[in-house]
């Protein structure tokens, strides 16, 4: 046990910031395991540049990992951090702005040579020249610590300075009462091959540690407890895995292959390499010679009775969209998954956005209808891939889902499911004729609907006497031979539109939270705002301020009561990380006017602005003034 | 005929066969009943005919061949064929294949596609599907014009051509659909024609044989926007002239008096009586390497004075999708199996969980 005394906290958010070759990222991921494993609520947001390796020392080549971690339950990585570990001058320079005055800074003081300062645009060293005097400063020199902890070993000084990540990881475990084990176990598993790195990582891990037990600089440790949490067994897991997870769940639930077709892409591929390793689940994947060629792979699988399935970003959505088309023609199943990114173009590749919704409703050529949905946190991933699944292969449509890259990237808890409790999934094949031609042969019709979802027959090849041909041009209803016959058309056009709108009747109604039933505002989110905007509304209710939340994970079609639900309040506040795509959607599908709040930052809301903009509005409205 | 008897290499190999009790199929049956609608006298019938002709000696259950296609006059065929069938989107047919034929061992797939589709729009598709050698038949109708937007130039119409898109003349250097298809290590390539029905078939039936992508390039005519483009080869005398068959393990001879001697790191025709014997180049479509395939590709330098026909290129090399299935079947067999309920389970609990007691 500690000799020094300890104080207890509710919650902590930690802000890791680091050059991009600094192993930041590792070392918020451990130390997000090692609060996982003491049963603290929490919620990650990792930051890096789209640059693998910007010039080093520089503020674009700094790469961040915020942790937030709670005694009780939390929906965000948080906005201003209580601790900076700052390992350079850049990474000092570039966070600061985010952090209280009163914060502590932890800051590697072996980076504050004259050159990075240079580099970092410091006309003068900020350890010397009183400006962090508002903050509570521990100034060490972490790389020549772990260099002298390391003197026995016989690694190059580089290597030993590589260490650093991790001593500053023991001092920061130390210092909120961590154990080390699984990040002991961690590194002995990844570096098993090479026994001295291995060591040395180890040895700088516990130097951290004991470092913060033995010096003065530290006086106090913290511990925050454990957060009351539902009984069952937990992991922590990020929006990427998350959504693999759900695919294969689904997958396995349906006795179906899955076929994943994709093209590398920023920040979407991570699903492609979790995928690519779960082969033993009858999962497979196919790297295709470009965006158009993977969806087109997905496709061609879908045809042939898999799951077919495409993962991409903005740019990629926007290249795939004729194929889906042809998805959307053909009435066969398809998932694709679009994780969100700052655009246009190639925008901010490592950044999130939600600015993808108009596009995944209506990015295509003619009248040309999908399923969209959207998680809302990171293990909501999960349950959004299996629900995809389940519209694509009960309604025989492409399934649009807009995840982004704050929830791909972040992690939180997860309540792992029992695989027996899973929605079951039965999909199944057409194996005989459903109709006869003019002249009394029982033949195949592929566009016979079934009444109730007005979905068509998955006719897969390899069964007999089912043999037809479909096509992205327009079919006769029932036949689905060509035809271009104008009432055709007309109709098919309307079937298809009815076919999406009737999913409606499958998903369950918007609920609203509203504890004092009288509030006349209501906040309504989509995808990852749920977390920032929940915090937002929690703090607004602390205050005194009556509000009411809802947050829709069904873009398209809309739950049915979502009109209702709109008009019993006097008005709706719509934050998106766009310029108000859902909220014009709202007033164009409904006609009212609610209150678009916007920001495209490429970062989530911080909650604290939220909080404001929701107390404005509900002034507003008793003021009666817009 | 030879026949194939399934053993593994060949194309067909894991697709059902029809009994061999039973009736033998009929080209009726592999006729849809739907109008075929081309233009009258378009080369397509005559394709058409052959392969619906042909595909009852394959031998193969007709609920498992499905033809692919993407957008032009000729991407119409999967609907005149009773197979299964889908008519997709400009260029993309290949990549549709590719998804269809890794998922699905048990299928014949082919994909129709023409010069604008398969090498203009769709050349990106074409190129990685016969590079990774993806079990499919691909029928390239290659007529030099766009047909069925009225008549522009194409990636493979000549410089000079005059279309309503050029109306001084085309710029663009064509493309050599047989140079490109080596290019790409494609590991079968042949071109026939669309009127003669017996060479067509002949080397229809090869590809469909050949395990991996087959890319056959067939000329074909366009009466509307670009008639007679290839004449001088349909010509008796002419053709008879300037067609080089290419017979494996024979001499390449051009006409009845020429042949195809080397010439440096190429070829060139010369008369018979002139020519070295050593000279003279002897076919062998199963070369590894495929420089002479390629040499033989450049002897047509677009003027159709000489021109190969047959199969350039017949080798033998692991498809994509028979290896992408081995290592699924793979990973599975060695982890015991098709993965249970439990096996979910533990993936979902991963390797670091803790507990939260009520």
């Amino acid at each position: 046990m500690s000799s020094k005394p300890t104080r207890r906290l509710d919650r902590v958010i930690i802000r890791f910031a680091g050059d991009s070759g600094d192993g930041m990222q590792l070392t918020g991921d451990r130390f997000t395991s090692e609060t996982a494993a003491l049963g603290n609520d929490l919620s990650t947001l990792p930051n890096f540049p789209a640059e693998i390796r910007a010039p080093q020392g520089t503020l674009p080549g700094v790469s961040s990992f915020q942790l937030h971690f709670a005694d009780h339950e939390i929906s965000t990585p948080g906005d201003a951090p209580d601790v900076l570990v700052a390992m350079n001058p850049a990474a000092l320079k570039a966070t600061l702005q985010d952090v209280p005055r009163g914060a502590v800074l932890i800051i590697n003081t072996d980076e504050f040579s004259k050159r990075n300062l240079a580099k970092a645009g410091y006309d003068v060293n900020p350890l010397d020249d009183g400006s962090l005097e508002s903050w509570h400063v521990h100034a060490l020199p972490l790389t020549s610590m772990t260099v002298e902890a390391l003197a026995d070993f016989g690694l190059t000084r580089k290597e030993k300075e590589r260490a650093k990540n991790m001593l500053a990881l023991g001092l920061l475990s130390w210092l909120y009462s961590r154990p080390l084990d699984g990040t002991e176990s961690f590194l002995k598993a990844k570096f098993a091959k090479v026994p001295e790195i291995r060591e040395a990582n180890l040895t700088a891990l516990r130097a951290g540690h004991a470092y913060g037990e033995t010096t003065e600089d530290f006086a106090v440790r913290f511990e925050v407890a454990a957060a009351p949490m539902r009984a069952g067994v937990y992991r922590t897991m990020t929006g990427s895995q998350a959504m693999a997870l759900g695919l294969v769940a689904s997958a396995h639930r349906s006795g179906l292959p899955l076929v994943l077709g994709s093209y590398p892409i920023t920040p979407a591929s991570d699903i492609l390499h979790t995928l690519s390793a779960l082969k033993r689940y009858n999962i497979t994947t196919l790297q295709a010679e470009d965006e158009i060629g993977a969806v087109g792979m997905a496709l061609g699988a879908s045809f042939g009775g898999a799951l077919g399935v495409t993962t991409t970003s903005g740019p990629g959505l926007a290249l795939k969209a004729e194929t889906i088309g042809l998805a959307v023609s053909t009435e066969l199943p398809m998932v694709i998954i679009d994780v969100q990114r700052g655009g246009p173009s190639t925008g901010l590749p490592t950044k999130t956005e939600q600015s993808d919704l108009l596009q995944a409703m209506f990015g295509r050529n003619g009248e040309s209808p999908v399923a969209v949905i959207a998680p809302q946190s990171p293990t909501d991933c999960f349950d959004s891939a299996v629900e995809a699944i389940r519209i694509a292969t009960t309604y025989r449509t492409p399934v649009i889902v807009l995840s982004d890259g704050y929830l791909a990237n972040g992690s939180e808890p997860w309540n792992v499911p029992n695989v027996e409790d899973l929605p079951g999934l039965d999909v199944e094949f057409a194996t005989e004729t459903n109709g006869t031609d003019p002249k009394g042969k029982d033949v195949f019709h592929p566009f016979l609907r079934d009444n109730e979802t007005l979905a068509r027959p998955w006719a897969i090849p390899g069964t007999a006497g089912l043999e037809h041909r479909i096509g992205g041009i327009e079919k006769a209803d029932v036949t689905g031979h060509i035809s271009y016959d104008p009432d055709n058309h007309d109709k098919m056009v309307r079937l298809r539109q009815a076919k999406i709108d009737g999913i409606a009747n499958t998903i369950e109604p918007l609920e609203v939270d509203d504890p004092t039933g009288n509030a006349r505002v209501l906040v309504l989110g989509w995808g990852s705002t749920f977390g920032p905007i929940s915090a937002a509304v929690r703090l607004t209710r602390a205050a005194g301020t009556s509000i009411a939340v809802a947050h829709l994970r069904h873009l398209n079609p809309f739950p049915s009561n979502l009109e209702e639900v709109l008009r019993s309040y006097n008005r709706v506040v719509v934050p998106e990380m766009n310029l108000g795509q859902l909220a014009m959607l709202l007033r164009a599908k409904f006609l009212i006017d609610v209150k678009s709040h916007t920001a495209v930052r490429g970062l989530p809301f911080s909650s604290a602005d939220l909080a404001q903009v929701l107390h404005e509005h509900v002034l507003h409205n008793e003021e009666g003034t817009a | 005929m030879s026949i194939d008897i399934g053993m593994p290499g060949s194309g067909t190999h894991g697709v059902p066969r029809v009994d061999e009790e039973a009736p033998k199929q009929t080209k009726k049956e592999f006729t849809s009943d739907q109008e075929v609608r081309w233009c009258p006298g378009c080369g397509d019938y005559a394709v058409l005919a052959s392969v619906q002709g042909f595909l009852p000696d394959l031998g193969l259950k007709r609920e498992n061949i499905v033809f692919i296609s993407g957008i032009g006059c000729s991407s119409r065929f999967p609907y005149y064929l009773d197979t299964f069938g889908m008519h997709s989107i400009h260029g993309r047919a290949p990549a549709i294949a590719t998804g269809l034929a890794t998922a699905r061992e048990d299928l014949s797939v082919w994909v129709v596609t023409g010069d604008g589709d398969a090498l203009s729009i769709g050349g990106n598709h074409l190129i990685h599907a016969m590079r990774r050698n993806v079990n499919m038949t691909i029928l390239l109708f290659n007529n030099k014009i766009y047909g069925l937007t009225k008549g522009q130039y194409s990636p493979t119409s000549d410089v000079g051509a005059v279309t309503k898109s050029t109306p001084v003349g085309s710029v663009d250097h064509p493309f050599n659909p047989v140079s490109l298809a080596l290019g790409a290590e494609a590991t079968f390539v042949g071109r026939t024609l669309d009127s003669d029905r017996a060479h067509l078939t002949k080397v229809l039936k090869a590809a469909a044989e050949h395990r991996g992508t087959s890319l056959v390039e067939i000329y074909q005519n366009c009466p509307i926007f670009n008639d007679g483009a290839f004449q001088l080869i349909k010509d008796r005398d002419e053709g008879k002239a300037r067609l080089a068959h290419l017979v494996d393990g024979e001499q390449i001879k051009v006409g009845e008096d020429h042949v195809v001697v080397r010439n440096g790191s190429g070829m060139k025709v010369v008369p018979a009586d002139e020519a070295d014997e050593a000279d003279i180049v002897v076919h062998d479509a199963t070369a590894a390497d495929p420089s002479q395939a390629f040499a033989l590709s450049r002897l047509d330098d677009g003027t159709m004075a000489h021109v190969p026909m047959g199969i350039f290129r017949n080798v033998e090399r692991p498809t994509y999708d028979d290896q992408v299935r081995a290592q699924v079947e793979g990973v599975r067999a060695s982890a015991g199996g098709p993965a249970s309920d439990d096996d979910l389970q533990a993936l979902l609990h991963g390797q670091d969980t803790w507990t939260v007691n009520g």
